[in-house]
């Protein structure tokens, strides 16, 4: 196993189960990117209940809420507690690479060889940001989600955010309370309400079977895996923050940055497309919610349906702003991350750096399987709540894989 | 200011007049241009324009004029016509060629020949949702222009440069604009 965040710990304590040897190899501390890779006010999308690992159920008093950071790395940490996770801390992989019968590591503390090796080393290691950076003229401070920390490190004055994901737009939030002037760039996004007839929106996606959906049951499997977070935040109020509540708040929202071209940043004038599209797979969804209550009785009381109203587009939405008249003084890139694999010597990444996979069994590389990656087997793959049935699948497959290298030696 | 003896088919003189006008009459100078499309069949469409506003008033073209578009074989298509990509780049073509025309009568110079050749490049990984990283559109545009002029090279490339400056489709195909698109 690469990685002792919650993905890898699932499928260390499956792997238990069926009493299959392993090691949990961990760069830092079990929970390692939550505790050092996060923004200081960030908390799960998810509500508490839905932070259920294999055999290891939410058990505070708060169901309804969603942790902090430090909760998270308590939750994950008592789970590898719990399940007595064989991790070694502090073990960075510097290198993965074939060889006869399986794959050798290097790490900072040694080799090992494994028939087998799951990497569960996470979906987004590095922040990815897009080439026009480099035409931002030199004052400004640029931040990504990795560095931003809280608002008040950021200097005083305008902020451009990039990106309306839920990193975008929690973070476009934020730094408009903080009194900075926040202008959002809003490309494809994804809109969500946070909770839906009285319940949260993730426990619709839950019962009605819409985070179940499989891999191999979705028509643009790469489409589903690239879509940006949904625009949720977790906060006590169970509180909505969309684009209409940015934009009442004072935010004003731009279209996708387009270009710099010399020192202006062009926004583009496709908005309104935007915003019906999300609209639209907004109300799609909730359909499919509306269509699965009827059909259904769900096991707690659900309100009268809901329809919200459309994203309300700007008269004339700005196309393009001056970056040098020092209105803007620091732009925030939330425009997602991306998995680090420079250590994998073994040639299983596509022409884009991500892994070829199937459903997390590792293309042309028998016996390497993933987890933890964007609906790797199911919608809700990325989840806590989505590592328990991904661990399953994967360890099966890995236990015979394991038992026909065996019987094919004559072991 | 223009010169007499320069002959390039621009009425300078009543472009110049015009600006003088409109000055004053900033409502006249607010032009709407308008094109009507009709599907016919596959990717066969049929465009027109006529009428426009402007000066204040609604305005039209001496004719219709109508344009096919289509898309080739390749494209599993009938080619009835140009290709919307093409037609973009005959906007652009034609747009900095009157330009260059006009600039030159106002500069005073007496055009013999100008041709430009066009090329644009675009990745069908875009259009087709192989890759959400690639762009639809153009990714590259190269105009290249052969002016055969009473002019030295360095003011023949000042007059593409302010025919740049000055061209509507131009700026249309280089900076973003807002763009509303609605089902009646």
């Amino acid at each position: 196993m690469i990685g002792a965040g919650h993905a890898g710990l699932a499928v260390s304590r499956v792997l238990t189960e069926h009493s299959l040897e392993h090691v949990v190899l961990e760069r830092g501390e079990v929970a390692n990117s939550w505790r050092s890779e996060r923004w200081d006010s960030l908390r799960l999308l998810t509500p508490n209940w839905q932070s259920r690992l294999p055999g290891y159920p939410y058990r505070g008093a708060d169901p309804d809420g969603f942790m902090t950071m430090p909760e998270v790395i308590e939750h994950v940490a008592g789970f590898a507690h719990a399940i007595s996770a064989p991790v070694r801390t502090h073990t960075a992989v510097t290198s993965v690479s074939r060889v006869a019968g399986g794959y050798e590591i290097a790490t900072g503390n040694g080799g090992i060889r494994c028939r087998s090796l799951v990497i569960a080393s996470g979906a987004a290691n590095v922040p990815h940001v897009p080439k026009v950076r480099e035409a931002v003229p030199p004052p400004i401070a640029c931040v990504t989600a990795f560095d931003y920390g809280n608002a008040e490190r950021l200097p005083r004055g305008g902020v451009l955010v990039v990106g309306a994901s839920a990193t975008g737009v929690q973070l476009a939030d934020e730094i408009h309370r903080s009194g900075r002037p926040v202008t959002l760039s809003v490309g494809e996004h994804v809109r969500l309400p946070r909770t839906y007839r009285g319940q949260d929106v993730l426990w619709w996606m839950e019962h009605s079977g819409v985070w179940n959906q499989r891999y191999d049951e979705i028509d643009d499997i790469e489409r589903a895996r690239g879509l940006p977070s949904p625009q949720l935040i977790g906060t006590p109020e169970r509180a909505t923050l969309d684009l209409n509540v940015l934009r009442a708040a004072g935010v004003e929202i731009v279209g996708r940055l387009a270009a710099i071209r010399d020192g202006r940043a062009l926004f583009s004038g496709g908005l309104r497309n935007q915003f019906a599209l999300a609209d639209l797979k907004m109300q799609r969804l909730l359909d499919t919610f509306d269509e699965w209550a009827r059909s259904t009785t769900p096991a707690v009381e659900v309100g009268a349906p809901e329809r919200f109203e459309p994203t309300q587009a700007p008269e004339s939405p700005r196309l393009s702003l001056d970056l040098r008249n020092g209105e803007i003084r620091s732009i925030v890139w939330a425009t997602g991350f991306r998995p680090d694999y420079r250590w994998l010597e073994v040639p299983v990444l596509n022409r884009k750096g991500e892994l070829r996979h199937d459903g997390g069994v590792v293309e042309d590389a028998p016996g390497m399987y993933a987890i933890g990656l964007p609906v790797l087997r199911r919608r809700k793959s990325t989840f806590i709540i989505g590592a328990e049935d991904d661990a399953r699948d994967i360890v099966t497959h890995l236990a015979s894989y394991l038992g026909t290298a065996c019987r094919s030696r004559g072991e | 200011m223009a010169e007499a003896s320069v002959k390039n088919g621009v009425n300078i003189d009543a472009l110049l007049a015009a600006r003088e006008a409109l000055k004053n009459a900033p409502e006249a100078a607010k032009f709407t241009w308008r094109a009507s499309c009709k599907w016919q069949s596959g990717t066969h469409a049929t465009s027109t324009v006529q009428g426009f506003h402007g000066l204040g008033d609604e305005q039209s073209h001496k004719t219709q004029f109508s344009f096919e578009t289509d898309h080739p074989e390749v494209f599993a298509s009938e080619d009835h016509g140009a290709t919307p990509v093409e037609l973009v780049l005959v906007g652009l073509a034609s747009c900095l060629t009157a330009g260059v025309a006009t600039v030159a009568q106002n500069r005073g110079i007496q055009l013999r020949s100008v041709e430009a050749k066009l090329e644009g490049k675009m990745n069908l990984y875009g259009i087709l949702g192989i890759d959400s990283d690639v762009r639809n559109g153009y990714d590259d545009i190269k105009v290249t222009f052969k002016i055969d002029a009473d002019a030295s090279k360095k003011d023949i490339e000042a007059l593409v440069a302010q025919s740049q400056k000055r061209s509507a489709v131009y700026d249309i195909v280089t900076n973003p604009t807002n763009v509303t698109v609605e089902v009646i």
